[in-house]
């Protein structure tokens, strides 16, 4: 019995790295540049469509895939805000959310229209099926170790970034004060075009885990959106590791409630966010 | 290229600025030389913020011409005009609140012209900011704050230093401590512009003057050959 629960709150802790892999990019466009992006969830999902090409129809390895997604995803980023999202910037909050929810609406008929609503996978081989054996019958997937692995290795240099380099201080300054860094010459525009691409980098690094991780299809992008949000929301807007936190209490709470009645799983997640929004609106380490 | 009496660093010649329809600015003419202290005073919404702006790059219509160093500078981006050597001082510091003093000292090093003005310089010029200066700067005082402003500028290197009402909101005795530096920032060479409201303050150490009144240059001169009566009722359009 303990060891079933062991398990249980094991595989929890790992979804949440997941969780935080989705909400990092969310973290960072919402938090930072305090730019709210309804499609992200939908950009994950049309980077898992990238990756499925990359591996099907070039049979790349995921990783080599993922890997050659990283830059492209960046440009990708860099010229969406650039010439389209800029142009919202500072204007209507309204207008961003129409803006991206349009966007939104795009990706799920297009990858509808070009791939069908068939659910995708992507194959991760042994990588997936492999487990690591902790004793007392206590069973974690390889693939899940590395996803949470990464999801703290990627919190943790996202930090570094933003907090030791002069990148990272130019896209704080933009997010304190967007005019005054116009008035002393740190051009927005390109910053905040720095910043999306940073976020979509992230982005393509969420999509190279959940493709192996699970199904996807055109459809799938808003849940991964209201977990991005629920992780961001739990976890304090802006704070990076406040999102990984966010992200872990997520995936525990569906794992304690999948483990009472499997049709919990999803709701108990639903339910602890609204218990954190109630009691601690301000998030678990609010930035603000 | 080096600015002669001919050709001075700053020149602004028949400029007009707009908001919309609103000529903020109408029809200046302004010059500053290298190394000299130019003042510009006038009421609240006589223009000198706008001209700044103007200057800087951050005006949304601009006509007639700007040039500085003998390039015009009309359209050109802040970052651009920042790199070649003109820095603001904005108005009410605008300092980044969540970064340390370190870091908003740094952004001006990095949008800036490199040149040899660098960190020791400024922590010699404001020794409490090197003891503060991993603090964030949203809290320090009002006068430290306007310090890291001023650092900032400097740290860019600028040929020519646009300063927005720096004393504005701060104890008389930061402003005589802020005033007092700008003789030393003279003598390197740096051409200074300062904008005021505080008339006196600014006269003190200018070697020019311009007074605006409704977005015109309302008189001009040298603070000691005019009486404070005309610069009074120039100020005020009386």
């Amino acid at each position: 019995m303990t060891a079933v629960w062991a398990n249980q709150l094991l595989q929890g802790i790992m979804l949440g790295g997941l969780y935080t892999l989705f909400a990092i990019g969310l973290s960072l466009s919402a938090g930072v540049m305090r730019f709210v992006n309804i499609a992200h969830g939908d950009f994950i999902v049309l980077a898992c469509y990238a990756l499925l090409v990359l591996t099907t129809a070039l049979g790349l390895n995921p990783v080599v895939a993922t890997l050659i997604l990283l830059p492209v995803a960046f440009l990708f980023g860099f010229a969406l805000q650039r010439f389209l999202l800029q142009r919202v910037v500072g204007e209507n909050v309204l207008l961003v959310i129409l803006m991206t929810f349009a966007l939104s609406i795009i990706i799920e008929n297009g990858l509808l229209e070009g791939f069908g609503a068939d659910p995708q996978k992507i194959s991760g081989s042994w990588m997936e099926t492999a487990t690591v054996a902790l004793g007392n019958g206590i069973n974690v997937g390889l693939f899940q170790i590395i996803t949470f692995v990464a999801a703290v290795g990627l919190v943790a240099v996202l930090d570094l970034f933003l907090y030791r380099t002069g990148i990272g201080a130019k896209i704080r300054a933009v997010s304190d004060d967007v005019a005054a860094a116009d008035l002393i010459g740190l051009s927005s525009v390109q910053i905040y075009a720095v910043a999306m691409g940073i976020t979509f980098v992230t982005i393509g690094i969420a999509a190279g885990f959940v493709s192996i991780w699970t199904n996807f299809d055109p459809a799938s992008g808003p849940t991964r959106l209201l977990i991005a949000f629920e992780v961001i929301v739990m976890g304090g807007l802006g704070s990076l590791w406040g999102s990984l936190a966010g992200g872990i209490v997520l995936g525990l709470a569906q794992a304690i409630g999948g483990q009472f009645d499997i049709a919990w799983q999803i709701m108990a997640g639903h339910i602890v966010f609204l218990v954190v929004l109630a009691v601690r609106p301000q998030g678990l380490f609010p930035k603000y | 290229m080096a600015a002669t009496a001919a050709s001075p660093l700053l020149a602004v010649e028949s400029v007009s600025v707009f908001y919309d329809k609103f000529r903020a600015v109408d029809n200046v003419d302004i010059a500053v030389a290298t190394g000299e202290i130019v003042s510009i005073i006038g009421a609240n919404g006589a223009g000198k913020s706008t001209l700044l702006k103007a200057i800087i790059g951050q005006a949304d219509r601009v006509e007639g011409s700007i040039s500085f160093a003998g390039d015009n500078i009309v359209g050109r981006s802040t970052e651009s005009i920042v790199a070649s050597g003109v820095m603001l001082v904005p108005e009410g510091r605008r300092l980044f609140p969540s970064l340390t003093v370190e870091e908003n000292l740094r952004l001006g090093w990095d949008v800036g012209r490199k040149g040899d003005i660098g960190f020791a310089d400024v922590w010699r010029l404001f020794p409490v900011l090197q003891e503060r200066r991993r603090q964030k700067a949203g809290s320090l005082s009002g006068g430290q704050q306007q310090m890291v402003a001023l650092g900032r500028a400097l740290l860019a290197n600028p040929r020519l230093l646009l300063c927005d009402e720096i004393s504005l909101g701060l104890a008389p005795l930061v402003i005589n401590e802020l005033y007092a530096l700008i003789p030393g920032i003279k003598q390197r060479g740096i051409g200074i512009v300062l904008v005021e409201q505080d008339i006196e303050r600014s006269l003190t150490v200018a070697d020019r003057f311009y007074c605006l009144l409704e977005g015109k240059v309302s008189l001009a001169g040298r603070p000691g050959e005019v009486s404070r009566d005309l610069v009074m009722k120039h100020y005020f359009g009386v």
